[in-house]
């Protein structure tokens, strides 16, 4: 973030009121509606040049759906995301193109996201394939170069990606979306695949990498404190929306929402005497077909109030640098 | 001090691979008191899986053997039994529950139906009696509405609510002793410490004996009374949670412990361990950190290392900790 009085810069990408619904279908060949999924309902966000956005949550809260929404693997049902000022779902031709240079993707399970068939050389050139302004000659030292970057050894490129451990795996898998220059890479649970003592080598590259490449992440994980070691800035979902957005900084410190403290007090320190704060949460997420009126995390709260059944409370300050959607604040 | 309900003494258990022999478990060795949970600790390969495994007699067949060793629980050697008699044990005094709850149930029949099949070989009673027994078993596990429960289908629950299914049949007979491995890795943050403050409630009042393999640990200083850190087969460093904790001895606990992000530090560069564990089919000669050490010297590359006291219970494989050791 910029000091003093200088115009802040459009940041590098604007999410702005996304939502995503998923149709809900009853019966096999006569197909009708039920329903629908609103798995992404109403997020709003920004991630400045060489920032790390955390996004974090249980399963169903939406994560992983608006992180597909940036990387244009789903269309959204309404809102916009733009990417320098573009709205990355109306891309065509030479400017689509462009885009998916600039925007890269990491997931969770290194077994699954490259393909076994390919050498590993191949499957980082291909990355670059799209962008037609790199030659062969271009894309084969580039291969070298990033293969270096991420710390494997140049024989590498050769081999198979049944030949690697998770961890090499996901070494690879980093390289080839660095290969084509990005500038954000949507990084979907980087580490939570791997072994305990592979993951601070993961996370130490990704830190890395950031300050060498000019990086922009946006880090979808479900363990808190990889978000806190690697993310500038977090958002807490629940049920589709945004309940709190903080520098990860402020919001480590001072968590706002009852929903973020519960979450925060369930990930258990690593001390025998660290005081015990227990909140714990009757009940289990609610549905998302139906999720409940008001605040929909109100069935849940130890703090709830009559009006949080019946008005959904929007993000507002709750300090600088703070949001928070809650009527306590 | 409570009884012992577990002794495990020396026990060696080999996948026989068209790789060769991959020594999964080499020779370890703890004891489970009564009411008292040990922490398993330790990455994939490290052979925590392979030892629970054992202890429930359930290693894959041919390829997984116990070569060496002995597994009493309540004094009864389990090594030496037949499948027959194994599934007695299983019955009645020891059980497990598995990661994947979604794996651990039939999907094609009700809650209700996989319960009663787990009660049916404790009580001789008509199906309404052990219906009943059911209920109260998901009773005991804090389902909501058990008598709804029972006729639900494995599909039509979530993954908390499935693994308090998985619980329920595991501690139905009250068994002595539990394996649980890794039951919370599937399961959300905020339904992981319902589902430990449950089985720790389950353990205050039957008094079962846990052993709970996790590789968090954070689950093990809210969990366990003592932990034992595996690496490459073998326990490296186990003592009390406490003053394992606060001074690791062994330099693989240390590296691990310094290695895990935490919520309550601010840390600029977590310290890495290089390298990977190494392969269980072609081990180093001597100790099988050295490899990744950074105090390892010629000794520890060429002899594994005795197991030496380093405090109240509290021991540790490495040469460094030995006490003769001249002081610099």
């Amino acid at each position: 973030m910029l000091e003093g009085g200088a115009i802040a810069p459009e940041p590098l990408i604007r999410v702005d009121e996304l939502t995503k619904h998923f149709p809900v279908t009853r019966g096999l060949l006569m197909a009708r509606a039920a329903g629908q999924v609103k798995a992404v309902d109403g997020v709003s966000f920004t991630i400045d040049r060489q920032e790390t956005l955390g996004l974090v949550g249980e399963s169903g809260c939406g994560k992983t759906t608006t992180s597909r929404l940036v990387l244009r693997l789903e269309r959204p049902t309404s809102g916009r995301v733009l990417l320098d000022g573009r709205d990355v779902h109306a891309l065509e031709g030479d400017d689509l193109r462009d885009y998916r240079v600039k925007v890269q993707a990491v997931f969770q399970d290194p077994w699954s996201s490259l393909n076994p068939r390919l050498r590993v050389r191949d499957t980082i050139a291909e990355a670059m394939i799209v962008n037609r302004r790199v030659t062969r000659a271009q894309r084969i030292e580039r291969v070298e170069e990033v293969l270096q970057q991420v710390g494997l050894p140049l024989d590498a490129g050769g081999r198979y990606p049944h030949e690697f451990s998770g961890g090499q795996r996901q070494r690879i898998a980093l390289a080839s979306a660095l290969a084509a220059r990005p500038e954000l890479i949507i990084l979907d649970e980087p580490v939570s695949a791997l072994d305990v003592s592979i993951r601070a080598q993961i996370m130490n590259l990704l830190k890395d990498l950031q300050a060498q490449e000019k990086l922009a992440y946006l880090l979808v994980a479900h363990n808190l404190a990889t978000v806190k070691y690697i993310a500038h800035r977090t958002a807490v979902m629940y049920l589709g929306r945004i309940v709190e957005y903080a520098s990860t900084d402020l919001l480590y410190r001072n968590p706002l929402h009852p929903y973020t403290k519960a979450l925060f007090s369930a990930a258990l320190p690593a001390d025998p005497d660290a005081p015990r704060e227990d909140i714990v949460l009757s009940g289990e997420v609610p549905s998302p077909i139906d999720p409940p009126k008001g605040c929909h995390f109100h069935p849940r709260c130890p703090f709830v109030m009559e009006q949080c059944s019946r008005v959904e409370p929007i993000l507002k300050d709750g300090g600088p640098g703070h949001r928070v959607a809650c009527h306590l604040y | 001090m409570s009884a012992v309900v577990l002794d495990v003494r020396d026990l060696h258990t080999y996948l026989y691979t068209r790789w060769g022999v991959v020594r999964a478990v080499d020779g370890v060795s703890f004891t489970l008191r009564e009411g008292e949970t040990l922490g398993l600790v330790g990455e994939s390969g490290s052979g925590k899986t392979m030892t629970a495994l054992s202890l429930l007699r359930l290693l894959p067949e041919p390829a997984g053997r116990i070569v060496k060793g002995q597994i009493l629980l309540d004094g009864e050697d389990l090594v030496p039994k037949t499948q027959r008699e194994m599934r007695k044990v299983r019955a009645r005094k020891i059980s497990m529950i598995l990661q994947d709850p979604q794996t651990s149930l039939n999907p094609v029949f009700t809650a209700g139906n996989q319960l009663i099949e787990a009660l049916r070989t404790l009580h001789a009673e008509g199906r309404r009696g052990l219906w009943r027994r059911a209920e109260d078993a998901l009773r005991r596990v804090r389902v909501a509405a058990p008598e709804q429960r029972m006729r639900d289908y494995p599909h039509q629950m979530s993954g908390g609510m499935k693994q308090r299914i998985v619980g329920a049949i595991s501690l139905a007979a009250e068994p002595k002793m539990l394996v649980a491995d890794e039951p919370t890795t599937a399961l959300d943050a905020t339904i992981q410490l319902q589902y430990l403050n449950l089985l720790k409630e389950i353990q205050e009042r039957t008094r079962v004996a846990m052993l709970f393999i996790t590789h968090d640990f954070g689950i093990v200083a809210r969990m366990c009374e003592r932990v034992a850190v595996m690496y490459a087969g073998r326990i490296v460093e186990s003592g009390p949670v406490r003053e394992l904790f606060r001074a690791p001895r062994h330099p693989y606990t240390q590296a691990l412990m310094a290695s895990v992000p935490r919520m309550d530090a601010d840390v600029e560069r977590l310290p890495s361990i290089d390298g990977q564990p190494p392969a269980l089919h072609r081990l180093p000669a001597g100790c099988r950190f050295a490899p990744r050490c950074a105090y390892a010297d010629d000794r520890c590359r060429t002899e594994y290392p005795a197991t030496f006291l380093v405090g109240a219970a509290h021991e540790a494989a490495c040469w460094r900790a030995e006490p003769s050791r001249p002081s610099r």
